[in-house]
């Protein structure tokens, strides 16, 4: 008997080894271990046996039993594994497709410098005052020191809609209605940024209308010291913090002292070439001291307060920023213009 | 204004500052240099020629075949296709090796068989503007003054070895539109003094006031007006050098008496006019407004018909000028002129802006007298210019002038304190420092107390009130030179209100939806101006557009956004999602300024979904928008003030197009573009929407309350439910939310059917319905009662029968 399970186990682990899928496997295991099988029958017949040789032929029987379990097992396992890799192989897909877009969209350009700047001087205490973007003569005008008859009015031509009304041609009168509203007390600090409009013709520098971007503040003792050392801040901050500089003394009625800022150069550095015309400086801005009679038609007080303003045009900004050689692109649209400007740099 | 830069030194000593220095320190301290031009740059051997011979080329008919000496051992051959070349004349020769502007080289060479040493140059080929050549040689070579000397530097003779500086002057420094203002400037700067023109005064025997009568009529128009008269005078040619300093300054030169004219115009700033005494036709001079309707023939041979806002000058009867813009054609010196009568005047701006607007004439006279002309300078520069008559041609000047003189000239007196000037400043200076900043303006100064109280000249009309004296201090100690600092005061909060947060939010959220933001112009068509408008007005048009096309305010967006997405799928791009948020703007009646209310607009054409190597295409449709719009409502915490209903707008698809409506009202509108107008546009289909932006962000939206995180599970339960064709969905779900209570969570449909085996003028629509209660679980008869009273609800009130 023991001969004849020591056969069965060998015949058994042979087949489980040629087994070639789980069904073959299956059959394997209900032809040796089922009821049926001939290991049970083995056993059937231990009655046969003497006292002494039946427990251990019937050791014996559950070693055989056990090992050819085992090794079912095992062969199980590796078919199984088989057929998953044989299914994996099959899903195999082309990594370098592209993948699916997700949809986006972006800011305007000017928005984003809009913003840019309206976040770095909020940081510095400024609030953003907007105003109408249709004029009375009076805002426009008459309460920035430009009475009717004053020859820089013909610095601006402009879209009048009646005698006393008009598109306004810059965002100063945002400034005029806010200190009116301030009623002669400080501190006013806000940046106004909006739509003008100008009576010129649409060309590559040109625009009928254009953005601007404006700031103020009001209070006791502010020195045009205080003007230059903001727009130092700003200058580096928005230009890099290797720009340098430079105020030149200019004109505007609104403004006395008034001064123009340069910046040196980024292509050339301040040595000069076509995009600074040779001068190594790139002007940015205007700016100055608030002129007395502006403050006193908004009810302020000149001789206890004084106040700086400072205006510059984001398009031109962004024009020098990204290298935008016609200002008309701005209001085109142009999709493929747009979506040059949605990412970090 | 262009200043030569050896011109200037009439006037200043510049010895020790080139002309690029110079530039860099008057753009320092306040009148931009534009830019430096050599005038010689990239002209080379050019010389002084005598023609000695003149003969018509053998074989073209057009050139002639010179001999011409060049001071040098032997004349030169050389062929010339000038008209106006002959025997005799003095000419500028680009000799051979010489170079002229444009790196053009001058070589020996054969033309039509003939040998050619070099070329005989007209302006222009020296780099002279065409409009600044007299007329008399602007077709042909420049001839010289026979007193050349031959074979010296041409470029010498033409004054054109200088450098002139374009000053881009601010409205405030007129008194820089003359050389000796700018001289003073220079002068300020420097530190050193400025030298004023000689003049001899006349002592003919004859008084100018035997010959004319000077009558002003408008004296408030012209307070001073000064007439001289220069007799036997020769009209030529003006001497050389100040034809090269007119064309350095931009002015072609006519005629010795105009030239002096323009000449003291350039040299004092002072506008003169030069009368041909006889075709005045009269003994007198009447100044005074036109009468509406006269006419008068200008230097230009315009007809310009006159209105009494204009000023004119007459001889008693007609107009012969119109004063301070042009002079009249009938009284115009000529070449047989032998008797001028010499105006000089002070016009004020108002009168003189008026006339020149009017008639969109803008002369160089007329853009002094509209800034303002300095009073103590109309007599010297009469004065000046009748001494340059009688020394340049050949002129006799008569004794005195005619004058009507009402002027009163007061020069303002300015008084500045120096801690005014310290506090504005933020500077430290000292009384010392600011006297020699006064004392180098020549602006005379006394100071007590620490106190200056300053005498301003004439020249200097910019300067009337205490902030003008800081800023010449400021601007002659150097912007540079201040110290810097930031302002010192209570801090205050910065930050953007509500309603500005929202639109910042707004358009990140349109963004992420995928949508551009487009800037477009406010300005459109009569047609643009009303199409889509939420509200239908009246536009509002521009007294004087530029053109039809933006010559009204918009009452919409959309029309601007639609023509961007004409642009664009003309230049084959496929997909396209725009958004703006700006103003319209809305006539009212009530107040002087339009009403002008922020939008929100967006434009959605072609493929919204677009994946090809996976075969997804999906063109955009109304949900799509909706979505968008409704991602939107969602942010600004408004998902249950909103409402849609359908809607007809006159541009928009009649069964697809809704308004919308926030607590009951509507405020906008979203829909496909009407078929038609998208044929026109050639647009695929195209979904818009535009509503108040000002009314989404003005409602305020529930405070955030934190709701517990569900512990007990939800029931779901759908219907579907079989109901008129034109029963909307929004109504059924208000029905059963309604019906719902409490109890029911959410709500949503999640089929539709229209097709086959649906009865006529029915479709099936299915809803899904949760069911929840955050403080237990539901039992299911307790939802079943629930979800009984839905449906009978549902039944009852919108007429639905249950399917299946």
């Amino acid at each position: 008997m023991q001969e004849r399970l020591q056969e069965l186990q060998e015949e058994a682990l042979n087949q489980v080894t040629e087994a070639s899928d789980l069904k073959a496997l299956n059959d394997i295991r209900v032809a040796y271990l089922g009821k049926k099988g001939p290991i049970t029958e083995v056993l059937r017949g231990m009655g046969k046996l003497s006292a002494e040789e039946r427990p251990k032929i019937g050791a014996l029987a559950n070693e055989v039993r056990e090992s050819i379990a085992a090794k079912i097992e095992e062969k199980q396992k590796n078919l199984e594994a088989a057929a998953v890799n044989e299914k994996l192989a099959t899903e195999k897909i082309d990594v370098t497709l592209p993948g699916r877009p997700v949809k986006k969209g972006n800011h305007h350009p000017l928005t984003r410098i809009i913003e840019e700047i309206e976040d770095l001087f909020i940081g510095m205490g400024y609030s953003i005052a907007e105003g109408p973007e249709v004029e009375t003569d009076y805002y426009n005008f008459e309460a920035l020191n430009l009475p009717k008859g004053h020859p820089a009015r013909d610095m601006q031509d402009s879209f009048y809609i009646t005698e006393e009304i008009l598109m306004r041609t810059h965002t100063s009168p945002v400034q005029a209605r806010t200190m009116e509203k301030h009623e002669g007390k400080g501190p006013v600090k806000i940046i106004c940024p909006g739509k003008v409009y100008r009576r010129d013709n649409d060309d590559a520098t040109h625009s009928h209308q254009f953005m601007q971007i404006e700031g103020l503040v009001i209070d006791q003792n502010i020195r045009m010291s205080d003007l230059k050392g903001t727009l130092e801040v700003f200058a580096k901050k928005m230009f890099g913090a290797d720009r340098k500089i430079r105020l030149r003394p200019s004109f505007f009625p609104f403004t006395e002292p008034s001064v123009e800022m340069d910046i040196s150069c980024k292509i050339c550095g301040g040595a000069g070439c076509s995009v600074c015309k040779g001068t190594g400086w790139i002007e940015i801005l205007g700016a100055g001291m608030v002129h007395p009679n502006v403050l006193e038609m908004a009810g302020f007080d000149s001789k206890k307060y004084s106040g700086f303003a400072f205006g510059m045009g984001p398009e031109r900004i962004a024009m020098l920023k990204y290298g935008i050689d016609d200002i008309r692109h701005f209001y085109t649209n142009d999709i493929r213009f747009l979506t040059q400007f949605h990412r970090h740099e | 204004m262009f200043v030569s830069y050896k011109w200037l030194q009439d006037y200043v000593d510049l010895s020790g500052v080139t002309a690029d220095e110079l530039a860099e320190r008057i753009t320092k301290s306040g009148i931009e240099v534009e830019g430096v031009e050599k005038k010689s740059e990239g002209i080379k051997g050019v010389v002084i020629g005598h023609v000695l011979e003149r003969e018509q080329h053998p074989n073209a008919d057009k050139l002639n075949k010179c001999l011409v000496d060049i001071g040098q051992d032997n004349p030169v051959q050389i062929i010339c296709g000038a008209p106006n070349v002959d025997k005799g004349q003095k000419v500028a020769v680009a000799t051979v090796g010489a170079v002229l502007p444009g790196n053009f080289k001058i070589k020996k060479a054969k033309l039509r068989g003939e040998e050619s040493n070099g070329m005989i140059c007209s302006l222009q080929e020296l780099g002279i503007e065409a409009k600044l050549v007299a007329k008399e040689f602007s077709t042909g070579i420049f001839v010289f003054p026979n007193d050349a000397k031959v074979g010296e530097d041409a470029l010498e003779y033409l004054g054109l070895d200088d450098e002139v500086l374009e000053l881009g002057l601010t409205p405030n420094r007129a008194d820089c539109l003359s050389m000796l203002g700018v001289a003073y400037e220079v002068a300020a700067i420097l530190g050193r003094d400025v030298k004023w023109p000689e003049i001899d005064s006349a002592n003919a025997n004859e008084n100018a006031s035997e010959y004319i009568e000077v009558k002003v009529d408008a004296a408030e128009d012209n307070p001073l007006y000064v007439a001289k008269v220069i007799k036997d005078v020769k009209i030529g040619p003006s001497p050389l050098w100040m034809q090269a300093r007119l064309m350095a300054s931009g002015i072609r030169p006519h005629n010795n008496v105009v030239d002096i004219t323009n000449y003291i115009l350039l040299e004092y700033g002072q506008p003169l006019h030069a009368f041909d005494y006889e075709r005045i036709g009269t003994k007198e001079i009447v100044v005074r407004r036109a009468n509406q309707g006269e006419k008068i023939t200008t230097l230009d041979d315009a007809e310009r018909t006159l209105a009494p806002d204009h000023l004119v000058i007459t001889n008693g009867n007609q107009p012969i000028a119109l004063a301070g813009v042009m002079g009249g054609a009938n009284s115009e010196v000529g070449s047989d002129t032998t008797t001028v009568v010499l105006e000089a005047a002070y016009f004020t701006g108002a009168v003189v802006r008026k006339a020149s607007k009017d008639h969109g004439l803008r002369s160089e006279a007329s853009a002094r007298f509209e800034k303002g002309v300095d009073p103590n300078r109309v007599r010297q520069a009469a004065e000046r210019a009748a001494d340059l008559m009688a020394k340049y041609a050949g002129g006799t000047v008569l004794a005195g002038s005619v004058e009507v003189d009402t002027l009163s000239i007061e020069p303002a007196v300015v008084s500045v304190t120096l801690d005014k000037i310290n506090v504005l400043l933020g500077t430290d200076l000292t009384v010392s420092e600011v006297e020699d900043i006064f004392t180098k303006l020549q602006f005379e100064v006394n100071t007590e107390d620490n106190e200056f109280t300053v005498t301003i000249p004439t020249r200097r009309g910019d300067i009337s009130i205490e902030a003008d004296l800081v800023e010449e201090v400021a601007r002659l100690y150097g912007y540079d030179n201040l110290p810097t600092t930031l302002p010192v005061g209570a801090a205050i909060p910065g930050k953007l209100t509500a309603y500005q947060q929202k639109r910042r939010q707004v358009r990140r959220v349109l963004e992420g939806a995928g949508l551009y933001q487009a800037v477009t112009y406010s300005l459109t068509s009569e047609e643009k101006a009303a199409q889509f408008a939420l509200e239908k007005r009246e536009s509002i048009r521009l007294a004087m557009p530029m053109s039809e096309e933006r010559s009204q305010l918009r009452l919409s967006i959309v029309p601007q956004l639609l023509e961007v997405l004409k642009y664009n799928t003309a230049r084959q791009n496929d997909f396209i999602a725009l958004y703006e948020i700006g103003s319209v703007f809305l006539k009212s009646e009530a107040a002087d300024l339009p009403e002008e209310r922020e939008h929100l607009a967006g434009a959605l054409t072609g493929l919204w979904e677009a994946h090809p190597w996976q075969g997804e295409k999906k063109p955009v449709d109304f949900f799509v928008a909706k979505g968008v719009l409704e991602s939107v409502f969602d942010t600004l915490g408004l998902m249950e003030n909103i409402e849609y209903r359908q809607a007809e707008i006159a541009e928009m698809h009649p069964g697809r197009t809704a308004e919308i409506l926030l607590d009951g009202k509507v405020i906008g509108f979203i829909g496909q573009v009407h078929p038609i107008i998208q044929n026109e546009l050639d647009l695929k289909e195209t979904y818009v929407f535009e509503l108040s932006f000002k009314a989404l962000a003005d409602a305020e939206p529930e405070a955030i309350r934190y709701e517990a995180i569900p512990r007990f599970p939800s029931i779901t339960r759908d219907i579907a439910l079989v109901v008129d064709k034109e029963t909307v969905a929004g109504d059924i779900q208000r029905v059963i939310a309604e019906a719902g209570g409490k109890l029911l969570k959410e709500v949503g449909v999640f089929d539709l059917y229209e097709g086959e085996n649906m009865e006529q003028g029915k479709k099936s629509i299915a809803f899904s319905l949760k069911y929840f209660d955050p403080q237990r679980t539901l039992t299911d008869e307790e939802v079943t009662k629930t979800h009984d009273k839905v449906l009978s609800a549902v039944k009852e009130k919108t007429g639905a029968k249950l399917r299946g």
